[in-house]
């Protein structure tokens, strides 16, 4: 009776107690302290994890938040996120520089065409492997979406064959830009209005041959802008966002439209 | 030379021959779910390692000792899930303790296979290969060897099987197929080609 029956259960029942006490004791001698600063500050935080503060990740950031890290780097958090976290920390509040991306090709499908019949894997990485991507302009937009895939926002699609962001909903975080294999997409200030959709730097008549849209390095911009804010390097205009003013002058003058100024 | 060969033949066995995914079919939820990326596959790859080698551990002295000399054996999977789930509970609390980096890596997925299928098929597999004719400590040697080898088996057959999910995600499939179906159409052949390992542990060391 006793073996068979009662043994076996005081021995399971002993176990279980023995094991619960065990847990319990260690847990009170086992206890780690988290920081009270570090979770409140983490839940302010918006958790995409996009490392566009420079740390890896909110959890990161938060840590180092604590630790007397700036308030405003949390781009796509933005002044609300500055705010509460500068609430917590009991800091002052520092206004965050908001920003957006952009696609630097304009190559769409009535600009330019494809030079081969693509049948690989879909993604902008695996197509650009091939002999730099199917585009006759092997500086365009692949247009299979990986920037898509990045976007935790849902603010950039592929339009008529190339990627477009749509600033009222994107934060800047800048993860579609990491994940280009083309370097094609910026992050610039919010403020900015003016950008040159092109980052060819062929020569202008290559250029020509394969984009309608492209930008051909005729230098027109460059003498037109009345505050000195572009210049043509390597056959491709770049404007500096610090010194631009939006005027809008350049757009006018482009030959082939490569500047563009951002609709919203 | 004899000790050697009957390491790599438990080794080998418990990887490729009888690897407890895709021949033995234990720890199936795990394999499905959190095989999508190659991190998340290794990462929860490791904690299946380490569980099983602390959960042989001590499970196969409590048979030894406890279970099998009382006549107790039909207790063995009641007392092994309550030891493992306790077990990985008191790891998980000592690495947040004292190894916050491991803790941070093996974290996540620790609490997730505290009484896993395979973990506890581990365990009870090591009892069915013991011998009482052999000393306690050459089988307690053994049958840590075997969950080594089986926490790796589980390694291979996730890597591998990442890699497979990862072509998967890129390709066309058929509606009707999207997603769950077609995993385990892949899974399916993967273990299909396993099989092919079955006779040659043997072989090898004849």
């Amino acid at each position: 009776m006793f073996e068979a029956y009662i043994f076996p259960i005081l021995l399971i029942t002993g176990c279980g107690l023995l094991l619960s006490a065990i847990l319990v004791v260690a847990a009170k001698f086992m206890a780690v302290k988290v920081d009270e600063t570090y979770e409140k500050v983490r839940a302010e935080l918006p958790g995409v994890n996009c490392g566009a503060c420079g740390y890896a990740g909110c959890d990161d950031y938060a840590r180092a938040l604590c630790n007397g890290a700036k308030t405003n780097l949390c781009i796509p958090g933005g002044d609300k996120v500055s705010a509460a976290v500068s609430a917590v920390l009991g800091v002052e509040v520092a206004d965050v520089e908001e920003q957006f991306a952009i696609v630097k090709c304009g190559g769409n499908c009535n600009a330019t065409d494809y030079i081969m019949d693509y049948q690989g894997v879909k993604t902008c990485a695996a197509c650009n492997s091939f002999y730099q991507g199917r585009g006759s302009c092997s500086h365009a937009c692949l247009g299979f979406g990986d920037c898509v895939m990045a976007c935790k926002y849902d603010a950039i699609h592929i339009v008529n064959g190339v990627a477009v962001v749509d600033k009222s909903k994107c934060v800047g975080c800048g993860m579609c830009a990491k994940e280009c294999p083309n370097h094609l997409i910026d992050v610039i200030p919010a403020t900015s209005k003016v950008y040159v959709s092109c980052s060819s730097h062929d020569k202008g008549a290559q250029t020509r041959k394969v984009c309608k849209d492209g930008c051909i390095g005729c230098k027109k911009c460059e003498r037109s802008c009345p505050s000195g804010a572009i210049t043509v390097t390597d056959n491709l205009a770049h404007i500096d966002p610090k010194v631009c003013t939006n005027c809008g002058v350049c757009a006018g003058e482009c030959p082939t439209g490569a500047i563009k100024v951002y609709q919203i | 030379m004899e000790f050697a060969k009957n390491m790599m033949v438990i080794l080998l066995t418990a990887i490729l021959a009888e690897n407890f995914i895709l021949s033995k079919f234990l720890g199936i939820c795990p394999f499905l779910g959190v095989s999508k990326k190659l991190d998340s596959a290794i990462g929860m790859s490791a904690a299946v390692i380490f569980v099983m080698v602390i959960a042989t551990a001590v499970t196969f002295p409590i048979y030894v000792f406890l279970l099998a000399p009382y006549d107790l054996a039909y207790l063995e999977t009641l007392v092994f899930i309550l030891v493992i789930a306790a077990l990985v509970q008191l790891v998980e609390m000592i690495l947040k303790k004292f190894m916050p980096a491991l803790h941070r890596a093996l974290g996540v997925y620790l609490p997730l296979i505290t009484t896993n299928c395979a973990v506890l098929g581990v365990t009870m597999l090591d009892i069915d290969n013991w011998d009482p004719a052999v000393s306690f400590g050459t089988s307690f040697g053994n049958a840590l060897l075997y969950s080594i080898g089986a926490g790796l088996g589980f390694m291979l057959a996730m890597v591998l099987f990442s890699g497979v999910r990862s072509r998967l995600d890129s390709e066309k499939t058929p509606k009707c197929f999207q997603g769950m179906p077609i995993t385990l159409i892949a899974a399916a052949i993967v273990s299909v080609a396993f099989m092919g390992f079955g006779g040659v542990v043997d072989g090898l060391f004849k």
